[in-house]
Order: structure tokens, then C-alpha cells, then sequence
């Protein structure tokens, strides 16, 4: 990266300058959506493989 | 191809002549939106001839909007529509017939009326020629768009707040021109460029909707 | 005519056709883009909060760019490739490309709503108030609409071949009306507020700030990659469910 870290201690990064409510709000916000993004087909993808091998199960065992 | 098209236009005209409803509810509603402006916000002349332009333009908005219901509605009930895509006809000018009587029924009354409801609202003098005619070129427009989205809903059972939320994005364009033409005509400033630039989103529109609509009555048709 | 459709498009197009071959190889892609979505991401907000160099006027509130402006593009791409998609479904008559353009609406729409908000929220340390009628962030509150429209289009139709041609048939006209949306917004915003300036557009932004700025936005677009083929991966399944393959996959597969 070679650049020079901007804040120097724990409470200026926070604080950002007083502006680390909107900072911190809209990164938050990003990392949230993105995540339920990738965590909610993820975990459907899970319950339909699931369901299915319970179908498939159940008509094996039918037969 | 012009003969199916004015066979399909005389036959929707006639039928709005019929149902006289079809044809005077938006007229109707119209003229009780602009209404509800002095009595929800403020009679004072000078603040209603300020947003006169505005409120006409979201009136005659609104009164498309809820008109597109109808559309293709009744043709789809009675299967007249299926029997129209069947026919070896060009679909294209079916959905432009169509879209034109929808004009006719609802664009071109709605902007006949404005400049009763512009006396209403105080719009001053100057502006009433321009009102009617960014009214005229407009809802053409908004009927052809307005046309896509009542095609597609068409088979569905509860299509009409659907219709509103599919079409409102697409008119934004139609409304910020035509308000601000008679917004400029107010304040006493050339409106050709306005004037041209609705007329240019009405042949764009005039030439791509009939393909879009004649596309989603194939959709809506099909089972 | 199909011997000359097949000579005009690459094999992969045909490939792709495939609901089998095409999870399969989403299945080989998908780590590869959920890794460099993670790292590319990790990088770019370490990078962003920690050493870029605050902008002059605007001070440390400038670092919501490296969000707002990423979101905000992709948004729009993924319109994009919603409608191409939907298109292709339409000529191609090929299922994945509908489930394609399925899968794309609802991450649109997230990213629109994120640069809506953080727009928002922008605007609060810079104009002082939340909401400010931007230009920019204006058209981005009518795309948003559009895309609830997709979906709205999406959720009522029933069946989901009829759904995706008609749902294309909405994205392409919105498609052609973007432009003219944008343009008329930008035209609107210069004629009743003159002179407001912008968030983002910066004259020559410095190479310390716009390189993370770089790093983020791939980073967003690897994260589409892979929430996308999450989701056309689901899609796949669920609409093959009847197959053998399918099958095969999942009575073999019971480790995931």
C-alpha cells in the first residue's frame, strides 16, 4: 500500500473527524447487505439440497 | 396494414362510445384531483398559479394511470384478444391501433379539459396553449407506454395497482418535460425545445412500444 | 436456421444451455469468485478506512464513497445484465438465461438500496439533511423503482417461463428508458437547483484515493458473481429437482 496510516490513535479512528456515525452507519449498512446476500441463497441452497435428499430418501426406501 | 389498423381502431372507439363510462370516468377523476389540490394545500391565486403546471401534469398522470385497467381488459375476458393474435394480422399494428384508441378515449379528452381546470387553478393566460398542447403530445406518449404495462398485467387477476407501480418509472421523463414546458410558458419562456423533446420521446415511443406490447399480449395469452 | 445459430455462437453459449453443465462449472467458479470477493473486499475497507487520505473539503465523511460509488455502478450493471439476459431468454429461448435474470433482481435492487442510503446518509455531513434531490441520486431512486417493478411482475405471475418472458419484456423497456430517465433527472436537477456540487465528481481524484476506490468496485463485482451464482445455483436445482442428475447430485453429495 505504501501510504501513511491516517489516524494515529483508537478514538481519532473512531471518531473520524466527527464524522464517524456516517462512516461507520454506512459501512455497516454495506457489510449487512452484502452479507444477507451471500447468507440467504446460501442457506436456501442448503434446506432445498436437504429437503431433496429427504424426498429422494423417501422414495428409495418405497420402492 | 393500415386497413387492420383503422378496423381495430374504429371497432375500439365504438365500443368506448358504448360504455360511456370507459370514456368519462378519467375525465371524471381528472377534474376531482385538481380539486383536492386548493382544498388539501391552499386557494390563495398566487400559490396555486405557482404550482398549476405541476399539478395539472400529475392529474392528467394519474387519470392515464388508472385508465390502463381497461385496456385490454374486456378483449381478454371475451377471448377476442386470442382470436386478434391468431389471425395472421400484423400484431404490431393491432397494439397500435389499440394504444391509439386509448388515446383518443382518455389523452385526447383529458387535454380538451385542461384549460377549464387551468382557469380553476389560476394558471395564467399565456400558458393554457402550451398546457394543451405538451398535453396532446404527452399522453400519447403515456398511452403507448401505459400500454406495455397493461398488456402484461392483462392475465392477471389483480393487475391494477401493478400496472401503476410498473409504469410509473417509465413516465418520469414524460412528466418533468411537459410540467416544465408549461412552467416556461408561464414565466413567459420559449417552450419549443420542450415541446420537441416530448415530441421526440413520442416517436421513440410510437415506433419500439407497439413491439413491446405486441410481445407481452403473446405473453399474457399464452398459457 | 438451427445450423446457422450454431455457427454464429461459440460452443460455451450452447454449453451454457445445459442446466447440468452449467452447475457444474458455477460449482468450480463460485469458490474462486467468493475468495476474491471476501479478500478484494477485506482489502479495499482496511484500505479505505485506515490509509486513504481524507479529501480536503468534505474531510473523513468522504470514505463513504468507497461504498456509495461501487454500489451505485454496479446497481446499474446489474440491470444491465438483467435485461441482456432476459433477452437472450427471449430469442434463445434458453432457461438459463431466465434464471439468470432472475437471480439478478433482487441483488439490484440491494445494491440500489445501499446507494440510496449511504447517499443519504453522505448527504447529512455535506448539504445537512438526509435527503437532498441529486441528480444522481434521484435516478437511482427511480432505477430502484424499476427493479421493484421486475419483481413485483416477477412475484405475480404464476408460471415461471410465462414470469421470466415477461418480466424481460419490463426489464428491456426500462432498459432503453434509462438514458432517457437519466437525462431528463440531470436536466430537471440543473433547471431547479443550480450549482449544488456533487458527491463524487471530483476534478482528477489522487491516486491514494482512487485505487481503493478500484479495489472496492471489483470487489462489489465478485460479490455479485458470487451471490448471483448462488442464487441460479438454488434456481437450478429446485426447477431440475425431477431429473437424474439431479438426483445423482444429491444422494451422492451428502458430506455439503
Amino acid at each position: 500500500m505504501g501510504h501513511i496510516m491516517q489516524f494515529s490513535t483508537w478514538i481519532e479512528f473512531v471518531d473520524m473527524g466527527g464524522h464517524g456515525l456516517y462512516v461507520w452507519l454506512s459501512f455497516a449498512i454495506a457489510i449487512g447487505v452484502i452479507s444477507i446476500n451471500v447468507l440467504q441463497p446460501w442457506m436456501s441452497q442448503k434446506k432445498l439440497i436437504e429437503s431433496l435428499q429427504r424426498k429422494f430418501q423417501r422414495e428409495s426406501k418405497l420402492k | 396494414m393500415m386497413r387492420v389498423f383503422w378496423a381495430e381502431l374504429s371497432r375500439d372507439l365504438l365500443l368506448a362510445f358504448r360504455h360511456k363510462g370507459d370514456f368519462l370516468n378519467p375525465l371524471i377523476f381528472f377534474l376531482m384531483v385538481a380539486v383536492l389540490f386548493p382544498l388539501g394545500v391552499s386557494p390563495a391565486a398566487d400559490f396555486l398559479a405557482q404550482i398549476a403546471p405541476g399539478v395539472l401534469w400529475v392529474s392528467a398522470l394519474l387519470a392515464t394511470l388508472l385508465s390502463l385497467d381497461n385496456l385490454f381488459k374486456s378483449d381478454f375476458d371475451d377471448g377476442t384478444l386470442e382470436q386478434l393474435l391468431l389471425s395472421p394480422e400484423s400484431t404490431y399494428m393491432i397494439a397500435l391501433a389499440k394504444a391509439c384508441a386509448h388515446w383518443i378515449t382518455t389523452g385526447l379528452p383529458l387535454a380538451l379539459m385542461a384549460p377549464l381546470l387551468a382557469v380553476m387553478l389560476f394558471l395564467p393566460t399565456q400558458a393554457i396553449a402550451t398546457l394543451v398542447i405538451s398535453l396532446l403530445i404527452g399522453t400519447a406518449t403515456l398511452s403507448l407506454l401505459g400500454a406495455i404495462a397493461s398488456a402484461l398485467t392483462v392475465g392477471l387477476k389483480k393487475g391494477g395497482v401493478l400496472i401503476s407501480l410498473l409504469v410509473i418509472p417509465l413516465y418520469i421523463p414524460v412528466l418533468i418535460f411537459g410540467a416544465s414546458a408549461v412552467q416556461s410558458a408561464v414565466d413567459g419562456l420559449p417552450v419549443t425545445a420542450y415541446l420537441a423533446i416530448l415530441g421526440a420521446m413520442f416517436a421513440l415511443s410510437l415506433v419500439l412500444a407497439p413491439f413491446a406490447i405486441a410481445a407481452s399480449l403473446r405473453v399474457s395469452v399464452s398459457s | 436456421m438451427n445450423m446457422l445459430k450454431k455457427q454464429l455462437m461459440p460452443k460455451w453459449f450452447y454449453q451454457m444451455a445445459s442446466p447440468k453443465w452449467c452447475y457444474k462449472i458455477t460449482g468450480q467458479l463460485l469458490p474462486i469468485f467468493g475468495c476474491a470477493a471476501l479478500g478484494l473486499l477485506l482489502l479495499g475497507t482496511v484500505w479505505a478506512l485506515l490509509f486513504a487520505p481524507p479529501d480536503y473539503q468534505q474531510g473523513n465523511s468522504f470514505r463513504i464513497i468507497y461504498i456509495h460509488v461501487p454500489s451505485a455502478i454496479l446497481a446499474q450493471s446489474i440491470y444491465i445484465t438483467m435485461a441482456l439476459a432476459g433477452a437472450v431468454g427471449i430469442i434463445w429461448k434458453m432457461k438459463i438465461a431466465d434464471m439468470v435474470a432472475y437471480a439478478c433482481a433482487p441483488i439490484g435492487a440491494s445494491m440500489a438500496f445501499v446507494a440510496l442510503i449511504t447517499g443519504a446518509i453522505w448527504g447529512k455531513p455535506t448539504w445537512g439533511s438526509w435527503w437532498v434531490w441529486d441528480a444522481r441520486l434521484t435516478s437511482m431512486l427511480i432505477l430502484l423503482f424499476l427493479y421493484f417493478g421486475v419483481m413485483a411482475l416477477y412475484a405475480a405471475m404464476g408460471k415461471p417461463s410465462k414470469a421470466a418472458r415477461a418480466t424481460a419484456i419490463l426489464s428491456l423497456v426500462g432498459l432503453v428508458n434509462i438514458p432517457i430517465i437519466k437525462y431528463s433527472v440531470e436536466w430537471w436537477n440543473t433547471l431547479h437547483q443550480p450549482a449544488t456540487f456533487t458527491l463524487t465528481e471530483k476534478p482528477a481524484m489522487p491516486v491514494e484515493m482512487w485505487l481503493p476506490l478500484l479495489v472496492m468496485l471489483i470487489g462489489f463485482y465478485c460479490f455479485f458473481a458470487t451471490s448471483m451464482m448462488l442464487r441460479l445455483r438454488t434456481e437450478i436445482l429446485s426447477r431440475e429437482k425431477r431429473t437424474a442428475w439431479v438426483k445423482e447430485l444429491v444422494t451422492k453429495s451428502s458430506v455439503r
